[in-house]
């Protein structure tokens, strides 16, 4: 069994030219250490495979309990120069959360 | 300069395009010292450039009569500063209209514009992009050259007593901070407090997105009255830390999960948030829920500003061509592919890239038609750069042959061109962007 990252957390996207950003935020504080041991860059890197083309850096803000995934060559040129019609790349937020969590290493649900 | 213990900014548009109501309600009800207006993106600039170079007395944002028409007569009579990034690419020419309205109005007024961003005659073209690393003039033709002037180009502005304040491209949380640096005699040089002037500044600074707007989604976020969105506005003190809220009775909601969201925002680095006036470490912020629809911001550090600036550069890059179709019941998505691959074959050695898209969700026929079919309809959608009008036109031109050459049941073809104009960033000298305010006034 799995669950998605939809079930227990929340994102939005933005842009920076050809840059992604993806925030990785939970409802419950509580799981930000769960998000944080599991949601690792190479894991959505794995995730993202053929849409992020470059490097993705994962920032931690235990402050917030929130994470931020900053991805490079993730929209196919930038808003500007691009074909597709999500140009900012708005969306790819929701194709975070589509990400699935292995249940058996969360306690609480 | 005066020194107070509070002062209310209210951000009243998030985007050139925003909704105007909720500026009115925060001007009318927000008991508001200062409203911002942000209207300014990355490209909106070099498009507005454009508008200039065709009319010199153009090239400012497109709303700002209707903004002006409706918002002067509250602005005066709650006596609130406007601080508005509409004048584009052309701030002189925006106050000369907003004094126009006021004339109309019989309204006196002070307006300043603050110039000094337009830096093309400083680009060379051997400037070396931050996007591609190679020199601006690889990218193409350059037209327009913006740099994002400062806090500091914005104060001698507030010093003259002008009650609108219409600038070109400044960085958008330096709208805000401004004011406070204005308002509580802050340093310039103390990193700490203009960094958390700044935080409040990105906070607000997309209006809606921190009220639940952008954050909406009825199943997991639901948020209350969408329809009637209310903008944010924030009791800043003089120590840094500040309450955001937004006028009783508006719609949206104001929560941690909001203010998360838009704190981390299009942040590259929350460690180094660098703007002309600092660069900030959004790492030591701290959000609390102080009450319905409040969030208290505090912490928040930095460390000094950088020497150079960041310009933004417009490019022309060419043309688009893009056609639309649209197939529905059964195996549309079948049909759908067939013409795109018909299209592919066609156009492969015309265009260097050719996208295919398929989207679709009941835009044609009632959900009752769809028979469970899955998907019931797919538009297919085409779209290819071109360096001239004339070739990215053969894209739609090409879609809408479909219409007797086949597959079988296509229907309301569109099709578009349009011209791309590209933006790179480079960093220059500040010394190179030299601000300076323009003074207009109207008086009875």
């Amino acid at each position: 069994m799995s669950i998605k990252l939809y079930d227990i957390a929340h994102s939005r996207a933005g842009d920076k030219g050809n840059t992604l950003i993806l925030s990785l935020i939970p409802y419950d504080e509580k799981d930000y250490e769960l998000l944080r041991s599991l949601v690792t860059a190479d894991k959505v890197k794995q995730h993202f495979k053929g849409a992020i083309l470059g490097e993705i850096v994962r920032y931690e803000l235990p402050n917030i309990s929130a994470l931020q995934f900053v991805c490079q060559q993730a929209l196919a040129g930038g808003v500007t120069t691009s074909l597709v019609m999500d140009t900012h790349g708005k969306t790819l937020s929701y194709a975070l959360l589509e990400m699935n969590m292995d249940t058996s290493q969360i306690s609480h649900i | 300069m005066k020194h107070k213990d509070k002062v209310r900014i209210g951000c009243g548009a998030g985007f050139s395009g925003d909704r105007i109501e909720p500026a009115l309600v925060l001007a009318e009800k927000g008991d508001l010292d200062y409203l911002v207006l942000e209207c300014l993106a990355e490209r909106t600039i070099a498009l507005a450039q454009k508008r200039k170079a065709a009319n010199p007395a153009h090239g400012y944002d497109p709303l700002l009569e209707r903004r002006i028409e409706l918002l002067l007569p509250l602005l005066k009579k709650n006596k609130i500063r406007l601080i508005t990034n509409m004048g584009a690419a052309n701030p002189v020419a925006a106050a000369d209209k907003i004094i126009d309205i006021a004339k109309k109005q019989g309204i006196a007024i002070k307006v300043a514009a603050v110039t000094g961003d337009d830096v093309l005659e400083h680009i060379g073209g051997d400037e070396i992009a931050m996007e591609t690393g190679n020199p601006v003039s690889l990218s193409g033709p350059v037209i327009s050259a913006n740099a994002y002037l400062g806090a500091d180009a914005i104060l001698p502005a507030l010093e003259t007593g002008a009650e609108i304040i219409v600038t070109g491209r400044v960085a958008d949380p330096s709208l805000f901070v401004a004011p406070l640096i204005y308002e509580f005699g802050w340093s310039l040089d103390d990193a700490d407090i203009i960094a958390r002037g700044t935080v409040t500044g990105h906070l607000l600074e997309c209006a809606g997105q921190i009220t639940g707007g952008y954050f909406a989604d009825p199943v997991k976020k639901p948020v209350d009255n969408m329809a009637t969105l209310g903008h944010p506005f924030a009791d800043v003190y003089a120590d840094g830390c500040a309450s955001i809220s937004k006028v009783d009775g508006t719609g949206g909601s104001i929560t941690l999960s909001t203010a998360k969201e838009q704190l981390l925002y299009e942040v590259t680095n929350p460690y180094t948030y660098i703007t002309p006036d600092v660069s900030a470490d959004f790492t030591t912020v701290y959000l609390k829920q102080e009450g319905k629809d409040c969030i208290k911001v505090s912490g928040g550090s930095g460390r000094k500003k950088p020497s150079a600036l960041k310009v933004s550069i417009g490019y022309k890059a060419g043309f688009t061509g893009e056609g639309e179709i649209t197939y529905a019941g059964a195996n549309a998505l079948e049909r759908a592919s067939l013409a795109g691959d018909i299209i592919k074959q066609r156009l492969a050695n015309k265009f260097p890239g050719i996208r295919v898209d398929y989207i679709g969700h009941t835009s044609v026929h009632p959900s009752s038609l769809s028979n469970g079919y899955q998907p019931y309809e797919v538009r297919l959608r085409i779209s290819g750069r071109a360096t001239t009008a004339d070739e990215a036109a053969i894209i739609g031109e090409e879609v809408e042959s479909l219409y007797t050459n086949g597959p079988a049941g296509g229907g309301g073809v569109r099709k578009y061109v349009n011209e791309v104009i590209g933006i790179v960033s480079v960093l220059i000298d500040r010394s190179k962007a030299k601000s300076s305010v323009i003074l207009k006034s109207y008086e009875h």
